[in-house]
C-alpha cells in the first residue's frame, strides 16, 4: 500500500490481522522520511526508540489476538510545540534547543494510550508565530506539492508530513489559522476544534485564550478518529470543557441534506485570488447539489479581525514568553555578568526576529498609556466579532469561506514584510477570537495544480456538523 | 510615525530585550507599519461593548450567579498532593543551564 494514501483504519487493521506489523509500518515511514524529508524538512527530530517500543507492544498484542486500541500501530507525528517526556522539544526556537521536558502533553499521551506510534517531532514557525514556516530557527519547510513554495504555517511540518506520506496523521496547533492554512496549502485536512474541546496541557503557550491543538490527516474520517481520541475534559487544563465527546466517526454517517450553509459576503471581496474564489464557489455548489441550503450572510466586522487579533495575540504572547529567561531550562547566554544582563542577553540571542517583533508589539499594547487604546479596544472588538458569528449562526448551521486568500506562495515572497504575512490569516483568525471550530478541506486545485483549501466553520462544540460537511466535499 | 526611537528602547527594556543597533531601526519601522494598520480599530464605536478576555467567559459561565459561583466550570478540588505528585528537585533541575544540585544558579544579584 502506498504511504501517501494509507488511512488509520487500514494501518490498524493490517496490524490487527497480521498482514503487516506496527514495526514494519514505522520502519516504512522512517525509510520514506529518509528519502523524502531531505527535500521537505518537515521533521526536526525522530523518536525511533520510543516509536519502535510502542510498535512492538502493539505487535505483541496483535499476535496474542487482543483487539488493538483505535489507533493501534498507526504512525503519527507531533508538532514540536507540544512537550514530550524525555524527547527534545524546541518550539522551533534556539532558546529551547536543548530542552528535554519532564512530562507529556495530554493530547500526545492520549494518542499513545490509544496505540499510536509517535515517529518524531515536526518543524514549525518559532513558538508557532508565522504563516509560512520560514520563522523556524532550524530550517524552513518546503511544500511537498511544489518545493519552491511554502507549506504554510505555523504547523507547516505537520501539514507537509501528512501530504508527503511521512505520517498517517499529525497534531498541529492553531492560534490564528496555523492548522487550517497549512492544511489548505498542502492539500490535506486540518481541524481547529472548539476552544476547550482539546486540553492545552503541555502545549507551549503562545496566546492562551487563542491556542488550540488539533489533527491534520488525509481523510475526514481520520481527522474524526484523532479528534475523538484527544478531545474531552482534562483536570490539568481548567479551560478544557466538560462537554460530552461525541463519536465523531459515527456522526459522519448522517446525511448533510437540509443543512443550512452560510456564505459570508465579506469573505469573497477584495484580496481574494480568482482561482481560490472559483474553487470555493464550486465546493458550495457541490454542497447545494447534496441538498444543503445556501444562505447569504454577513459578518460586518470582518475588516477589523486582523488588527484586533494581532493586538490580543501579541499581548498574550509577551506575557507567556516572559518565562524564557535562561534560568530554569533552555539556552543561557554565556556572556552575562549580572542577572538582568542574563535575561536580556539570553532573550536577545535565543529569540528570532518575528518572536521579538511580537513581544515588542504586545508589550507596547499593554504598556501604561496604551493599554486602553490598544489592548482593551481589541478585546471590545473581539466581542463584536464573536457577536457577528452568533448572529450568523441564528440563521445557518455552518459557514463556508476560503481558508486562505491565495494558494501557497513562494519561499521568500513575503518574509520581508510582516504586515503582508499577517494578512494571509484574514479568513482564519476570527474563529480563534470567537473560539468556534473550523476545518480546512481540499477544494479543486489551481490550474497549475496547487492545492486550495475550503474552510467550514461551525457553532461551539459542533465539530460533528462541520466534519459531515467536509466529508460531503471530499 | 507614532512610535519613536525612545519608545522602542523603553518597550525593549520592559520586555527584557536589548536589541542590537541593526535591529532597532527595523523594529521601529515594523511597529509603525503594524500599528498604522491597527489604527483602523478606531473607526469602530465600542462604547458600552464589554471586553472579551476568554472564550469560556461566554459559554462556560452561569450568568445567573455571582462571584466564584459564576465561574464554577473552572473550579477543581484541592487535593493534598495536587493533581500529580510534584517533580523531584532533581527532575526540576535537570534542564537548568546551571545548578548546584539543589538550586538554580544565576549570577550574583547583590555585589559586596
Amino acid at each position: 500500500m502506498h504511504l501517501t494514501t494509507l488511512t488509520i483504519a487500514a494501518a490498524r487493521s493490517a496490524v490487527q490481522n497480521g498482514s503487516t506489523s506496527a514495526s514494519a509500518w514505522a520502519e516504512a515511514h522512517y525509510a520514506r522520511i529518509a528519502s523524502e524529508d531531505t527535500k521537505i524538512g518537515a521533521y526536526l527530530m525522530l523518536s525511533k526508540e520510543r516509536a519502535l517500543a510502542q510498535a512492538s507492544r502493539m505487535d505483541a498484542a496483535a499476535a496474542k489476538g487482543e483487539p488493538l486500541p483505535p489507533l493501534g500501530g498507526v504512525p503519527v507525528a507531533i508538532k514540536d510545540v507540544m512537550v514530550t517526556r524525555g524527547l527534545r522539544t524546541t518550539a522551533g526556537s534556539k532558546i529551547l534547543e536543548n530542552y528535554i521536558p519532564p512530562y507529556d502533553c495530554t493530547a500526545v499521551a492520549r494518542l499513545e494510550a490509544a496505540g499510536a506510534v509517535i515517529l518524531g517531532k515536526l518543524n514549525c514557525d518559532e513558538f508557532a508565530m508565522g504563516s509560512s514556516n520560514e520563522n523556524s530557527a532550524y530550517w524552513p519547510v518546503h511544500n511537498p506539492r511544489d518545493l519552491e513554495r511554502v507549506p504554510g504555517g505555523s504547523s507547516g511540518g505537520s501539514a507537509a508530513a501528512v501530504a508527503a506520506g511521512m505520517a498517517v496523521a499529525t497534531l498541529g496547533s492553531d492560534t490564528g489559522g496555523s492548522i487550517r492554512q497549512p492544511a489548505s496549502f498542502c492539500g490535506v485536512l486540518g481541524l481547529k476544534p472548539t476552544y476547550g474541546r482539546v486540553s492545552r496541557y503541555g502545549l507551549i503557550a503562545f496566546a492562551s485564550s487563542l491556542d488550540h491543538i488539533g489533527p491534520l490527516a488525509r481523510t475526514v474520517k481520520d481527522v474524526a478518529l484523532v479528534l475523538r481520541t484527544i478531545a474531552g475534559r482534562d483536570p490539568m487544563d481548567s479551560t478544557s470543557a466538560d462537554v460530552p465527546v461525541l463519536d465523531y466517526v459515527e456522526e459522519l454517517e448522517r446525511d448533510v441534506r437540509g443543512l443550512r450553509i452560510g456564505v459570508p459576503k465579506e469573505c469573497f471581496g477584495e484580496g481574494l485570488d480568482a482561482e481560490v474564489r472559483t474553487s470555493v464557489e464550486a465546493t458550495i455548489q457541490k454542497l447545494a447539489g447534496k441538498g444543503c441550503e445556501v444562505v447569504p450572510v454577513s459578518l460586518p466586522h470582518s475588516a477589523y479581525a486582523i488588527p484586533a487579533y494581532y493586538i490580543v495575540a501579541t499581548a498574550e504572547a509577551s506575557a507567556n514568553l516572559a518565562r524564557f529567561d535562561g534560568v530554569r531550562y533552555g539556552f543561557r547566554s554565556p556572556e552575562a555578568r549580572t542577572l538582568s544582563d542574563l535575561y536580556r542577553k539570553t532573550r536577545d540571542g535565543g529569540f528570532g526576529a518575528e518572536v521579538k517583533r511580537r513581544i515588542m508589539l504586545g508589550t507596547y499594547a499593554l504598556s501604561a498609556g496604551y493599554y486602553d487604546a490598544y489592548y482593551l479596544k481589541a478585546q471590545r472588538v473581539r466581542t463584536l466579532l464573536t457577536r457577528d458569528y452568533e448572529e450568523a449562526f441564528q440563521k445557518v448551521d455552518a459557514l463556508v469561506t476560503p481558508a486562505s486568500p491565495t494558494a501557497a506562495f513562494k519561499l521568500g515572497e513575503k518574509s520581508g514584510d510582516p504586515l503582508a504575512m499577517y494578512l494571509a490569516d484574514i479568513y482564519t483568525v476570527t474563529a480563534n477570537l470567537a473560539g468556534i471550530p473550523g476545518v480546512s478541506v481540499p477544494g479543486a486545485p489551481t490550474k497549475a495544480g496547487l492545492p486550495i483549501g475550503v474552510q467550514i466553520l461551525g457553532k461551539h462544540f459542533d465539530e460533528a456538523t462541520i466534519l459531515r460537511l467536509a466529508q460531503a466535499c471530499e | 510615525m507614532k512610535v519613536t526611537d525612545k519608545d522602542v528602547a523603553y518597550v525593549a527594556d520592559l520586555a527584557n530585550l536589548e536589541l542590537t543597533e541593526e535591529e532597532r531601526p527595523r523594529m521601529l519601522r515594523d511597529l509603525n507599519a503594524i500599528l498604522g494598520y491597527v489604527d483602523r480599530l478606531d473607526e469602530l464605536d465600542t462604547k458600552g461593548v464589554a471586553p472579551m478576555a476568554q472564550v469560556s467567559d461566554r459559554f462556560g459561565v452561569d450568568p445567573s450567579k455571582t462571584g466564584s459561583a459564576r465561574f464554577a466550570y473552572a473550579r477543581r478540588d484541592d487535593v493534598p498532593e495536587g493533581l500529580r505528585k510534584s517533580f523531584t528537585s532533581q527532575t526540576a533541575l535537570s534542564g537548568a543551564p546551571e545548578s548546584d544540585g539543589t538550586f538554580f544558579e544565576v549570577p550574583k544579584v547583590i555585589e559586596k
